[in-house]
């Protein structure tokens, strides 16, 4: 809500008349302005949802990422029932499962086995930041198992998969970016600030990577990576080998900005001043470029994580049986298993929430940080 | 304008010689060569993989087989594939058409559906169906093509629409008459192409929308309304003219990814093209079909870029090269 005085304001010293502008830095408005911005709100709260939702994957999900069941393959999804056999309303229960068909995986209910859901339960032991413990947010006593999000054809729980999953799909777009975001406004800022024949290599340099078509590039690259490499190893060459493709069109970007800002008169002024050439820099030409970065940074998060995707997706990227949203999808190729077990395509609905919220946020951060946007 | 056009084209060279030695060194720094899945097989001999090594001069420090790689360019041959035991340039030339048939099929499509609705939408601001198109739209932007294909092929199979699921032709295609083959062709073609539509639509149709907007706001155009002209001649004649003119460089990008754009649909919905082809090269370590196609889609890329920038020169005369 805007705020409205029309008495003067005491602040520091200073009488400041209005709602205060003095003291609003531009990080502030653009807040404030963003506030205002109904979709990019609901945007912003879904990916606090999904990132909190993926941190504390081990809490969130009734399993760990590895947990197989050989007897309850592609299982269907667990109905949660809250009204009782008798007709009365208890708190929610699943019934337990016998498989009636082994070919086809057609699981039954049977009424005579109730299982309630219990809360803060004791599962399997999970990591989380320094603690190691074993509390899970939700769970049923064995031999029953709980599938919200039903089971892939290794008895792993799709629901807990996605969280353990969100890990590496939804992170691998922030790192990524932040990598090549500093490789490139590092990059630009030199090859901009330096000009002439630096700036001419630097640039063609840029180009040769941006003018190979990015998919092949990145099939490319993942195909240097050894079938030997350990899980964590693999996650980190495939944010750098993503950055690596990111990094040049951001580069070239930045130098543009740079050359023009450093033309500017208050560049003038300030050296005119006497300031030094990194206090330049550093205080007055890149502090301008950041409105621009911020709001590049959230709409291009989303070609990362969908790059990601579509490399593991295919098989080039994360390698089964650690979970990412694209790899979870790749059971989902083969038309047999996508059309018996349609549940396999929950982590394709979920990248896409997660890739609207961005352009949803996105496009509230650019209205926010747009000085010619109406507020 | 000619000499502009010709030092663009001379600026390909160096940029060609940067892409390829970029994409060798990538090959190289790959764990084991080509010939390492051959070298497993028991049928093959030690002789015969040495022979092999010799001939396509695997035997020889890197620099020397990417100088021996470029001459061989230079005479048309980009080598040969291991994968195939056929040149490059041959697997290639027989993926190239399908790949080609699809995308610019979807290109033109698109460009014919959403031309008019970015019209429509931006002359009918705010109306509803200005909202409920630019709703669909931005669903349409977000959902990934690889997960709308998936989806497609779900309520194909699972609803009995009855569009063949991957593929390019029948079994039996080669019995058919010429428009049988026709018939048959475009069935293949239909979930796919409704994929690569879809997704290109929604933002092209976004940004008609929007450029059409800040040109309605211009002087010129309430300059031609206050002469007295009728609505359709202002937006027809005036407006919609200057409003296209910026997507000629959207135009460009998409020709340039004619080859290369639709490589995950073309995986998912199981089309024959150029991007399935990638994906089994990478795969098999096939390093002169990885390095062929590279270099393949770069010179599209780069091609287009040249085409998009003649065209803005030639339509708007405010743009000068020297």
């Amino acid at each position: 809500m805007a705020r409205t005085m029309t008495e003067p304001e005491k602040n520091g010293g200073d009488i400041v008349y209005g709602d205060g502008g003095a003291i609003r830095s531009p990080l502030r408005m653009a807040w404030r302005k963003l506030k205002r911005h109904k979709l990019a709100m609901v945007g912003m709260w879904v990916l606090i949802f999904l990132h909190l939702f993926a941190i504390f994957a081990g809490f969130f999900a009734p399993y760990s990422e590895l947990t197989t069941d050989r007897r309850r393959t592609n299982h269907s999804p667990t109905k949660v029932h809250f009204i009782s056999p008798e007709g009365k309303l208890t708190r929610p229960f699943i019934y337990g499962h016998t498989r009636t068909d082994t070919l086809r995986n057609i699981y039954e209910e049977d009424t005579s086995q109730v299982y309630p859901i219990r809360f803060f339960v004791r599962g399997d032991k999970y990591k989380i930041l320094w603690f190691e413990t074993d509390l899970r947010l939700f769970g049923v006593d064995s031999p029953a198992k709980i599938y919200l999000l039903g089971a892939d054809r290794y008895g792993r729980d799709i629901f807990s998969r996605l969280a353990y999953g969100g890990r590496r799909s939804l992170f691998i777009g922030i790192i990524g970016l932040v990598v090549s975001m500093s490789i490139g406004l590092v990059y630009g800022g030199i090859s901009g600030y330096f000009g002439g024949w630096v700036d001419n290599l630097m640039m063609r340099v840029a180009e040769v990577i941006i003018s190979i078509p990015s998919f092949y590039l990145l099939l490319a690259l993942s195909a240097v990576l050894p079938p030997s490499l350990g899980s964590t190893e693999r996650f980190i060459m495939i944010t750098f080998i993503l950055a690596f493709i990111g990094w040049a069109g951001l580069a070239r970007v930045i130098r543009g900005m740079v050359l023009s800002i450093r033309q500017q008169d208050f560049v003038t002024a300030a050296e005119a001043v006497g300031c030094s050439q990194p206090r330049v820099i550093i205080r007055h030409i890149l502090p301008n470029t950041m409105s621009y970065i911020i709001v590049n940074a959230t709409l291009s998060i989303p070609g990362f994580i969908l790059s990601e995707a579509g490399l593991s997706l295919i098989g080039v990227g994360i390698q089964h049986p650690d979970a990412s949203w694209g790899n979870m999808l790749s059971e989902a190729l083969n038309l047999t298993s996508l059309t018996r077990y349609p549940w396999l395509l929950v982590p394709g609905f979920v990248i896409f929430i997660t890739v609207l919220s961005y352009s949803f946020f996105g496009d509230g951060i650019r209205d926010a940080f747009d000085p010619r946007a109406q507020t | 304008m000619f000499r502009y056009i010709v030092r663009r084209f001379l600026y390909i060279i160096p940029m060609l010689i940067g892409i390829s030695s970029l994409s060798f060194f990538i090959m190289q720094l790959a764990p084991g060569d080509a010939l390492t899945t051959m070298s497993l097989s028991p049928d093959i001999s030690d002789e015969v993989l040495n022979a092999m090594r010799a001939r396509f001069w695997l035997d020889q420090p890197p620099h020397m087989q990417y100088i021996k790689w470029v001459q061989q360019l230079l005479k048309g041959d980009m080598g040969h594939s291991f994968l195939w035991h056929a040149p490059v340039t041959w697997v290639i030339s027989q993926r190239i058409f399908n790949s080609l048939l699809l995308t610019s099929v979807s290109t033109v499509f698109a460009w014919i559906i959403a031309i008019p609705i970015g019209i429509h939408s931006a002359v009918n601001q705010y109306s509803w169906s200005d909202k409920l198109l630019t709703f669909v739209a931005f669903i349409g932007v977000a959902i990934p093509t690889w997960f709308f294909g998936l989806l497609l092929l779900y309520f194909t199979v699972s609803r009995g629409w009855g569009f063949p699921v991957g593929g390019m032709t029948s079994i039996d295609f080669v019995d058919f008459t010429f428009w049988e083959k026709v018939a048959d062709l475009g069935k293949h073609m239909f979930l796919p192409t409704l994929v690569l539509t879809t997704g290109s639509v929604a933002g092209l149709m976004r940004y008609m929308r929007s450029n059409l907007l800040d040109v309605l706001r211009q002087d010129f155009v309430t300059t031609a309304r206050a002469k007295g002209l009728s609505n359709r001649v202002v937006i027809y004649k005036h407006a919609v003219r200057n409003a296209i003119n910026p997507l000629i460089t959207i135009f460009g990008y998409q020709l340039g990814s004619l080859l290369s754009g639709a490589a995950l649909t073309e995986i998912v919905m199981n089309w024959p093209g150029i991007g399935s082809l990638m994906l089994n090269a990478v795969q098999g370590k096939d390093y002169y079909l990885v390095m062929g196609n590279l270099i393949i889609g770069s010179v599209m890329l780069i091609l287009g870029n040249l085409v998009s920038d003649i065209l803005l020169a030639v339509s708007d005369p405010r743009i000068r090269y020297e």
